[in-house]
C-alpha cells in the first residue's frame, strides 16, 4: 500500500546509526586452535545472485589475497551441455546486468550457450487501444532472455576459475548465526559466527545475505520486512510459435487478472510468464495442452474487454498527441501465435513484493531478494540483484584497498543509500502499476490508458524505463 | 616483559631529551579502552583513515614499480610512532606492509595487542611495543622504510629530538609521514573552542594550543635534519558529516611527506626520479659534511 511505501521511505531517511548497533547473541571467545575458520565475505545463498557475488569479488584485483566462501544448500549442478529443450524459468537481463557479468568473463559464456537479445517492447492494455514501444534509437540490444541455468553454468565456470580465493559449499544450509557486539569487549569475538546444518562453523568478518525473498540472514538480523503478498500467482511454459519470425520483440498485455507476457528464446519458441489469479492459474496448469494455447492466443489477440466508450476516448487522446507530436504514435505489431507448448514445462509459482527496511548492518549485507522482491511484470527482478552486486562490489573493493574492515558499516551505509534511492522508487512503481492494471474500473482504465499513451510520446520517460 | 621492565626504569630518570610527555600520556590513559568504537571519542580518528591511509599508500606506491596484488604495501616495513590502539596500524597491516606499532601508554598497546589478536592475517603482520621513540632506536639504527607520526607532534615534548630519532631509525631514501595541527588564529577557535569545549569531537584537554606546530616550523626542522619535504597538504574536518578532505589552506589540519635524504645500500627498483629530486639530491651531496 502506498502507506506501507511511505513508512518505508521514512525509515529510510530517518534511520538513526545507533539503532542499527543491535546486540545479538555472543559468542564466547574461543582459543587460537580451536577457533573456525574465518573468512573475509561469506556469501549465503548460491543463486544467480549470490553465486554472482562471490564470482565478482574473487575476480577483483583488491580481493586477490581474501579469503571468500559461498554457501549454497543445493548440490553442486554440472552444467556440460544444454538440453535441446529450453527451461520454463527464465530471466531478462539488461544491459546493465550484461556489462557486470562481462565483468568478470561470465557473460561470453552465456553467449556461447544461448540467449535471446530484444530490440523492442510492445506493452499494451486489454481494456483499450493503449500500446506503448520501447525500443532504443540506435538499435541496439534492449535486453536479453537467457535461461537461469545458462546463468548458472556461466557464474560456477567464473567460480571454479577462482577457486583459490572462492571455497563454495555446496550441501550446506546454514542455520544459525551469531552476531558479534560492535564495539566488542575483549572477551568476545568480533566476528559474525556461521552454523551449517551438519555442525560446521565458520567466521566471517562481512556476511552478505543473498538467501531470497524468506531470507534466514535477514531474519536472523531482525531487520524488518514489509512483505505482501499478492493474490497472483504465475504460470511459467515453454511455447512454440505457429512460424518462424525474428522474434526480437518482448511482448506484454495487461489483462484484468493481470498480465501475460511473450519472452523469445529464439525464432520460433518464447518463454511464456503469466501473472493471474491463483485459480486461474490452477486452471491454466491442469488443462489439456490445446486449450492452454488457445487460452494464451486469445489473451494476446481479443477485443473482448474493450468498451466503446474506452475506444473513443482512447482514439481521442491519440488524435490530440498526433497534433502536438506527430511522431508520438507508435506502430501497433502484432504478436506471434503460439502453436504448441512443451510438455512438462508448465509450472506456477505464487508472487509477493517485499523490501526490507535495512539492507545493512554492522557486518551483515543483503542483496537480491534477500533486500527487495518485485513482481515480475517490469522484468526487473533480477537486474535489481546484479545492481546491488556492483555497487556492494565496487564500495567493497575501494575499503579492502584502504585496508578498511570489510565488515564496517562506514561503507556499508554507503551501499544502502544508493541502491535504496534506486530501488524504493522502482518498487514502488511496479506495485503502483501491478495494482493500477489490476481493475475493469472505467476511471482507472481511461487514466493508465492516456498515461501509457502519454508516456509512449515522451521520449525522455521511456529512456528512463 | 623486557621492554616493560625498561620502560619502567626509565620513567623515573626522564629527561628532557625524552620526547614524551607525562602530562600527555596521563590524558591518554583514561580513555585506553575506546580506541575501537567508531562512533565513540575517537570517531574522528577513525574517518581520518579515509584520507591519510589513501595518501600513505599512493605516495608509497608512486615511488616504487613493484606492485602485489591484495597487498600493495607487500614487503614494506612501517614504524606507527604514537600508534594508540592501533587505529592506523591495523589498515596499513592490511595493505601487506610489516608494522611495528609503538606508544607509550601501556594501555593502548593492551588494547591494540587484543583487538588484532582476533585476525591471524593482522597478529602475525603487527607488533605493538610500550615504549616511546627514543627507546627504540638504538636497535633499530636505519630498520624502517616508513615512519608513520599521525596526530602526534602536537604532543611530544622535544619537537627536534623527536625528528633526530626518526632520522635515525629510517632507511635512506625512507618516507616519514606526518599529520598534526597548525597553530593559528583559526585552529584556536576550531580546534580547540568549537573541537572540544564545544561540539566534543575530540575530548577536552587532548590538545595544548601552544604545542600545535606550523609547517613552515616543521619543514624547516625536517630539512635541516636530513630530509626532504615532498608534500604539504591541507586537511578539514566537517563534524556534520563526521568526514574529511583534503583542501589547499593549512591553517588548520595537515600532512606532510619527506624523505631521507642520503644514500641506499640496496638498490631497491623505483621510478625515474623527479627533477627536483634529482637537484635537492646535488644540493645535498654538494653540502654534505
Amino acid at each position: 500500500s502506498s502507506a506501507a511505501m511511505a513508512a518505508v521511505r521514512g525509515r529510510v531517511l530517518l534511520a538513526p546509526l545507533g539503532a542499527r548497533l543491535r546486540p545479538g547473541p555472543r559468542a564466547p571467545l574461543r582459543s587460537a586452535a580451536s577457533a573456525p575458520p574465518l573468512y573475509d565475505v561469506v556469501v549465503s545463498g548460491g543463486g544467480m545472485v549470490g553465486s554472482a557475488m562471490a564470482a565478482v569479488l574473487g575476480h577483483d584485483i583488491h580481493f586477490h589475497d581474501k579469503k571468500i566462501a559461498l554457501l549454497e544448500a543445493g548440490p553442486r549442478k554440472e552444467y556440460n551441455h544444454m538440453p535441446d529443450s529450453y527451461s520454463n524459468r527464465v530471466s531478462s537481463i539488461s544491459p546493465g546486468s550484461a556489462t557486470l557479468l562481462s565483468s568478470f568473463g561470465a557473460w561470453d559464456h552465456v553467449c556461447s550457450l544461448r540467449l535471446k537479445a530484444f530490440r523492442r517492447m510492445q506493452v499494451w492494455d486489454a481494456c483499450s487501444e493503449a500500446m506503448i514501444v520501447f525500443e532504443k534509437d540506435d538499435l541496439d540490444d534492449m535486453g536479453y532472455i537467457v535461461e537461469n541455468d545458462v546463468i548458472m553454468s556461466a557464474l560456477t565456470k567464473q567460480l571454479d576459475a577462482v577457486a583459490d580465493r572462492v571455497e563454495v559449499f555446496y550441501r550446506s544450509r546454514a542455520v544459525g548465526y551469531t552476531w558479534p557486539l560492535p564495539s566488542h569487549s575483549c572477551h568476545t569475538s568480533p566476528w559474525v559466527q556461521v552454523e551449517l546444518a551438519d555442525g560446521r562453523r565458520l567466521q566471517t568478518k562481512l556476511l552478505i545475505g543473498a538467501d531470497g525473498h524468506n531470507s534466514v540472514v535477514r531474519k536472523e538480523a531482525e531487520i524488518r520486512n514489509i512483505a505482501h503478498q499478492y493474490d497472483q500467482s504465475a504460470v511459467v511454459a515453454t511455447l512454440h510459435l505457429s512460424e518462424a519470425t525474428d522474434n526480437n520483440v518482448a511482448w506484454q498485455r495487461f489483462l484484468p487478472t493481470g498480465p501475460i507476457a511473450l519472452l523469445p528464446l529464439s525464432d520460433t519458441a518464447s518463454s511464456l510468464v503469466w501473472s493471474t489469479s491463483h485459480d486461474h492459474a490452477s486452471e491454466l496448469l491442469a488443462m489439456d495442452e490445446e486449450s492452454f494455447v488457445d487460452s494464451i492466443n486469445s489473451a494476446f489477440w481479443s477485443n473482448i474487454n474493450h468498451s466503446d466508450f474506452m475506444d473513443t476516448a482512447g482514439a481521442m487522446f491519440r488524435s490530440a498527441i498526433s497534433l502536438l507530436k506527430p511522431s508520438g504514435t507508435a506502430v501497433r505489431q502484432l504478436p506471434p501465435s503460439v502453436a504448441k507448448v512443451d510438455p512438462e514445462s508448465r509450472a506456477m509459482f505464487p508472487l509477493g513484493m517485499g523490501h526490507a527496511t535495512e539492507y545493512v548492518q554492522h557486518r551483515v549485507a543483503l542483496i537480491g531478494d534477500a533486500a527487495h522482491r518485485v513482481h515480475p511484470l517490469a522484468g526487473q527482478g533480477v537486474n535489481l540483484g546484479f545492481g546491488d552486486i556492483a555497487c556492494l562490489a565496487h564500495h567493497l573493493s575501494a575499503a579492502a584497498f584502504s585496508g578498511s574492515d570489510l565488515g564496517s558499516l562506514k561503507h556499508l551505509l554507503k551501499f544502502e543509500t544508493e541502491r535504496q534511492r534506486h530501488n524504493v522508487s522502482l518498487i514502488a512503481a511496479t506495485d503502483v502499476l501491478k495494482r493500477l492494471y489490476s481493475t475493469t474500473l472505467a476511471p482507472l482504465v481511461l487514466l493508465r490508458t492516456w498515461g501509457l499513451q502519454a508516456t509512449n510520446a515522451l521520449p525522455p520517460v521511456k529512456v528512463r524505463i | 616483559q623486557l621492554s616493560l621492565f625498561r620502560f619502567m626504569v626509565k620513567r623515573p630518570f626522564s629527561t628532557s631529551h625524552s620526547s614524551v610527555d607525562s602530562k600527555e600520556m596521563k590524558k591518554f590513559q583514561l580513555l585506553a579502552h575506546k580506541w575501537w568504537d567508531e562512533e565513540g571519542e575517537y570517531s574522528a580518528l577513525h574517518s581520518m583513515n579515509d584520507i591519510r591511509v589513501p595518501f600513505i599508500r599512493d605516495s608509497l606506491l608512486s615511488m616504487s614499480s613493484n606492485y602485489h596484488l591484495g597487498n600493495p604495501l607487500s614487503g614494506i616495513k612501517i614504524l606507527d610512532v604514537g600508534c594508540g590502539g592501533g587505529l592506523l596500524s591495523e589498515p596499513l597491516g592490511r595493505l601487506g606492509a610489516s608494522v611495528t606499532g609503538i606508544d607509550p601508554v601501556e594501555d593502548n598497546i593492551r588494547t591494540a595487542d587484543r583487538h588484532k589478536s582476533f585476525d591471524p592475517v593482522l597478529a602475525k603482520r603487527i607488533q605493538y611495543k610500550s615504549s616511546s621513540l627514543e627507546e627504540i632506536v638504538e636497535e633499530s639504527m636505519e630498520t624502517f622504510d616508513v615512519i608513520v607520526a599521525s596526530e602526534v607532534v602536537e604532543h611530544v615534548a622535544d619537537l627536534e629530538t623527536f625528528i633526530k630519532c626518526c632520522s635515525q631509525v629510517l632507511k635512506p631514501q625512507g618516507s616519514l609521514f606526518i599529520t598534526t595541527i597548525n597553530k593559528t588564529q583559526l585552529s584556536y577557535v576550531l580546534g580547540i573552542v568549537v573541537a572540544e569545549k564545544i561540539m566534543g569531537i575530540v575530548p577536552e584537554g587532548t590538545h595544548e594550543w601552544e604545542k600545535f606546530v606550523p609547517p613552515e616550523e616543521l619543514e624547516h626542522l625536517l630539512e635541516s635534519n636530513g630530509f626532504s619535504v615532498k608534500t604539504v597538504k591541507g586537511m578539514l574536518y566537517n563534524p556534520l558529516s563526521g568526514s574529511w578532505s583534503w583542501m589547499e589552506s593549512t591553517s588548520l589540519n595537515y600532512a606532510v611527506h619527506a624523505v631521507k635524504s642520503g644514500a641506499r645500500g640496496q638498490s631497491r627498483p623505483t621510478d625515474a626520479l623527479s627533477e627536483t629530486d634529482i637537484q635537492q639530491r646535488s644540493a645535498t651531496a654538494g653540502t654534505a659534511g
